[in-house]
């Protein structure tokens, strides 16, 4: 028999191309919303008012210490086969009509979780600012919002730029449970082509490349907003140094 | 209620296959790290390179594809050795393909966590062994692994957590860990959120009790380890 049948491949390329897509779309929306949440929600998880950080820690404390897939088939097959939302269904509330659609609830199960991730990133590294940058800021007569907004959290965001990258990477891993739910991701467009042939190497070895090919254009767009945004926290190299 | 305390023990049952992958698979993981590590720091180059190349894929390919990989791949290589010495087809099972995969994946994880923590035990620690007349087995088991160790641990913590959650993919390729059984039984009593949120609350205990391990296991190896005190 035949190990590696390149005809395998060159013929369901569309299919694979079509799930990358997929797979692009649900990574980058995902992260995109999650991020958009997490500012305001880190914000809100290091208050010192407990009604205000407690109820933010137990989303994360849930979200953080399950896995992901668990979390997907809770909201796909968990909410959506409920009765009260079937009831609901019935009489055409649209809005839990979107607990059919397993893109809706891949997407908001990997927003919930990434979110989760990524507050607690950016709540590290508030906590972590320096002391004197929030002293100047005050110092300046800045009022606690200005503050907020020009000081403390450009200068958290920007720390936690390296954390960020390997969450981002994480999710786009993390995504290929959504062919758990029918969805036809890069790895559900994989297993529908191993299914279709039985070529288990040429339909996972190449998602697994394909997959691996976004993994290093992430990872050098990350180093280069690295360079570009913490430039001034990197050591300084000996051409730069001047007396 | 009445159908999660019906069902109470299979998801039992199910935890335990969960925590048997889990365990199994960090002894691989564990063991294989070492190796990883070992190589990482070697003179010799192509061992360097082979492992580099390991741990870059590794992280670069999802989990899930991987264990689909090992699953049906390896089921047409069981199927071809068997075919060729005229045995009776051999079936892969679920279990071993997933202990197989998530210690292969994790691994590379603890690669470079006994990489980074080898390399923070000073020098001068190894030398003092020589000095007092230590052969190389006796440096490296009373002074450079038990020191490794304390450097490694809050890495391995971490490991051992992306570890436990990440053995639900094994639900995936028909293993009956508790993930499976609560679709199961999710699917026969209607009932899927209250089942699926059970598994939920079974990881969080899992978590919570390696947290607690984890923290007995930080105090006992920082004994002489003086803190500063903010």
């Amino acid at each position: 028999m035949d190990w590696f049948d390149l005809n395998v491949i060159s013929g369901s390329l569309p299919e694979f191309w079509r799930g990358l897509w997929v797979t692009l779309q649900l990574t980058i929306i995902s992260l995109a919303i999650g991020f958009a949440l997490a500012i305001p929600l880190s914000i809100a998880r290091v208050s010192s008012n407990p009604w205000v950080s407690r109820p933010v820690s137990a989303y994360t404390y849930f979200f953080r210490g399950t896995p992901m897939l668990v979390q997907l088939l809770l909201i796909y097959y968990g909410i959506g086969q409920s009765e009260w939302v079937q009831q609901q269904w019935e009489t055409g509330n649209s809005f839990w009509l979107l607990f059919r659609d397993a893109y809706f609830c891949a997407l908001l199960a990997f927003t919930l979780n990434t979110c989760a991730y990524q507050l607690e990133m950016f709540a590290g590294a508030i906590r972590n600012i320096p002391l004197g940058e929030v002293e100047a800021a005050e110092a300046m007569g800045m009022t606690r919002y200005t503050s907020l907004c020009r000081i403390v959290l450009p200068s958290a965001l920007r720390r936690a730029i390296p954390p960020l990258s390997n969450e981002v990477i994480l999710m786009l891993q993390g995504s290929a449970i959504a062919s758990a739910v029918t969805l036809v991701d890069l790895t559900g467009a994989a297993r529908n082509v191993y299914s279709r042939h039985y070529a288990p190497f040429e339909a996972f070895i190449f998602a697994g490349l394909l997959y691996l090919a976004v993994t290093f254009v992430l990872v050098g767009l990350f180093r280069f907003a690295e360079s570009h945004w913490l430039a001034h926290l990197q050591p300084r190299s000996a051409s730069a140094k001047k007396d | 209620m009445d159908a999660l305390i019906e069902y109470s023990p299979s998801l039992l049952a199910g935890a335990w296959i969960t925590l048997q992958v889990a365990l199994l698979s960090l002894i691989l993981a564990v063991a294989s790290g070492l190796l990883g590590a070992a190589c990482k720091l070697s003179r010799i180059a192509p061992l360097r390179w082979w492992t580099a190349l390991y741990t870059t894929v590794v992280r670069g390919v999802p989990d899930l594809v991987m264990m689909l990989l090992f699953f049906y791949g390896g089921q047409v290589i069981l199927n071809a050795i068997s075919d060729h010495l005229e045995w009776e087809m051999i079936e892969l099972n679920a279990f071993a393909a997933g202990v197989l995969t998530i210690g292969f994946i994790f691994g590379a994880y603890f690669t470079e966590t006994f990489r980074g923590a080898f390399q923070a035990v000073p020098a001068g620690q190894m030398e003092a062994g020589r000095a007092y007349g230590m052969n190389g087995w006796q440096v490296f088991w009373r002074i450079l692994f038990p020191q490794m160790l304390r450097y490694a641990l809050p890495g391995i913590g971490n490991n051992w957590l992306v570890l436990l959650k990440s053995t639900a993919i094994v639900s995936m390729i028909g293993l009956a860990d508790m993930t499976w059984l609560a679709d199961q039984a999710g699917r026969s009593t209607h009932q899927p959120f209250t089942f699926y949120m059970a598994v939920c609350v079974l990881y969080l205990a899992m978590t919570a009790v390696s947290n607690h391990v984890l923290q007995r296991l930080q105090r006992r190896y920082n004994v002489g380890v003086r803190e500063a005190k903010v």
